[in-house]
């Protein structure tokens, strides 16, 4: 059972540092440093709030609009990208570009552009996510093996359907694995964003919270939000592990 | 070298054209500045299995996607029963050197997948789909995907496929390259029984004299870039010997011996 010999290091690990920070915390060396105790205790009250619980509505929608928006966007232009050499030549530069550009620097621009409300921050998500999601989609396509392509040909397939049958579905590992890393690149969007902007959703706790030096109640949204990313991530990780007959080929 | 009154070699044989399955006629092919393949003329019979041998890039797959019509000549044409063809058709069918498997699908979906491409219906594919599985040696493997496959079985896939379409022309580009040794020469016995049984015109290409003089009624020696045709041998092995009795036949060892003295010059 190697996943459980690597399981065990791990958990004693969290286990360590999380008693040294309750220890640290204990010692009231930092005011930025409550003991974990505190902090959790402050979570479970935190979830139980009407304000903390609209929040994450808001939250949520803009995060769900703002991936929504990318994956419809960002996997369709990625596939044509990877079929069509025009295509390919107009956006290269920009989806390169962008996908490494530091795109908080942005979001004042947004502000200006979509207001100080909702809006800008379903955009941020969308430009947070949409980039590698383009770039991933694109790579699927164009890894389809030619035999296969060729394959397809030989038994008669139209032009459609070795796309629908064959390249689509050779692109569909690499299209779900840009989804992931897009997923988590859009709770970072909706996170920066709604900070920016920072009257809405967990913007404003996060501004409430550092203001009134509540560091309880900030360390427990953050570690929330944390927990919420990599639940995320793990969920399609997991539905990435369905499809595992992919794994094969590559 | 060799026995001539055994194993005859010459000029192309000119087939009486109602046996010849494919015709191959001035076929040049040039990729950019590269010259592959010039002036080729072969034809194929039926119910033959002929074998391309060839040193290394001298374009037997080049000839072999030509006359399935996935890459287009240069000049010349092929004739597939009597009609000029240029691009793919329901009587030809590849089998693929990296066999050419769909991951996402099992083994009875691949198999069926010419057909599901002709439009034919779920059940009736299945049906032929299991008839050749049974054929090739894989029932129990209906539902198992590729990668769950040895590449031995995987190649029978690729057979299966190719055999469930029905097609005139089985075009089969070193199909067992990929296969261990053992499991090769289990595959040239069937790939034998399966020429008997279903009498197609089977064109064949590999790297191996000694596979290439087991399986062929006919062996086209190619030369160097640009290939052309440089001989072609009828080994006229007895086949209804035992494999291991065909493998220490004085007939089969001297044609392999014609080969290798054929090629030895390239490869020097
Ligand atoms: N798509 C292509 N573009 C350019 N050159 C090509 C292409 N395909 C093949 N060639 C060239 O044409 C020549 C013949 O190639 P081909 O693959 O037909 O040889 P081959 O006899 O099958 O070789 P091998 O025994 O190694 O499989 C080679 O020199 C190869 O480099
Ligand atoms: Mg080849």
């Amino acid at each position: 059972m190697t996943l459980f010999g690597r399981r065990i290091p791990m958990m004693t690990s969290l286990i360590f540092w999380l008693l040294v920070w309750e220890i640290v915390g204990r010692l009231e060396v930092m005011f930025l440093i409550p003991p974990i105790t505190s902090i959790v205790a402050a979570g479970l009250n935190l979830v139980q709030t009407a304000s903390w619980q609209s929040a994450s509505l808001i939250t949520l929608r803009a995060f769900i609009y703002g991936m929504a928006l990318a994956i419809v966007v960002g996997v369709p232009l990625g596939v044509l990208m990877g079929r069509v050499r025009v295509i390919d030549n107009i956006f290269g530069l920009w989806v390169n570009m962008f996908v490494s550009a530091p795109l908080s620097a942005l979001v004042p621009i947004l502000m200006i552009l979509f207001g100080m409300g909702e809006t800008t921050v379903v955009v941020t998500v969308f430009l947070f996510a949409v980039w590698i999601i383009v770039l991933d989609a694109r790579a699927g396509v164009m890894q389809a093996p030619t035999s296969l392509i060729e394959m397809g040909r030989s038994y008669g397939a139209s032009r459609w359907t070795i796309f629908t049958k064959i390249i689509l579905l050779s692109a569909l590992p690499e299209i779900l694995a840009g989804i992931r890393i897009g997923l988590i690149r859009g709770v970072k969007g909706v996170v920066i964003g709604q900070i920016l902007v920072s009257i809405i959703g967990y913007g404003e706790l996060f501004e409430l919270y550092s203001r009134s030096f509540d560091m309880e109640r900030f360390w427990a949204l953050t570690m929330l939000l944390f927990a919420a990313a990599m639940l995320l991530s793990a969920g399609v990780e997991h539905f990435e592990k369905r499809i595992e007959y992919y794994a094969g080929v590559r | 070298m060799a026995n001539s009154a055994l194993a005859r070699s010459g000029s192309v044989k000119a087939a009486s054209s109602n046996d010849a399955v494919v015709q191959v006629r001035d076929v040049c092919k040039n990729y950019g500045d590269i010259e592959a393949l010039r002036g080729i003329n072969l034809e194929f019979e039926r119910g033959n299995l002929t074998t391309l041998l060839g040193p290394s890039g001298c374009g037997k797959t080049t000839l072999l996607k030509i006359i399935a019509g996935l890459v287009p000549a240069t000049s010349g044409e092929i004739r597939v029963n009597g009609r000029a063809v240029t691009a793919p058709g329901p009587e030809r069918a590849f089998v693929f050197q990296d066999f050419a498997l769909m991951p996402w699908a099992t083994v009875l979906r691949n198999i069926g997948f010419g057909l599901e491409l002709k439009g034919v219906t779920a059940a009736e594919r299945d049906r032929t789909a299991r008839r050749y599985i049974e054929q090739v040696g894989l029932a129990g493997f209906e539902q198992k995907y590729p990668h769950e496959l040895s590449g031995g079985m995987r190649q029978r896939v690729g057979i299966a496929r190719a055999f469930a379409v029905n097609a005139d022309v089985l075009l089969l580009d070193e199909p067992f390259s990929a296969v261990d040794e053992q499991n090769r020469r289990k595959f040239q016995e069937d790939l034998l029984r399966l020429v008997e049984l279903e009498k197609k015109t089977f064109i064949f290409v590999t790297h191996s004299i000694e596979e290439a003089v087991y399986v062929s009624d006919r062996i086209v020696l190619l030369s160097p870039r640009p290939g052309r045709v440089s001989q072609i041998i009828d080994p006229m092995i007895d086949r209804t010997a035992s494999p291991d009795d065909i493998r220490r036949d004085a007939v089969y060892l001297d044609v392999v011996e014609e080969i290798w003295q054929g090629l030895r010059q390239y490869a020097e």
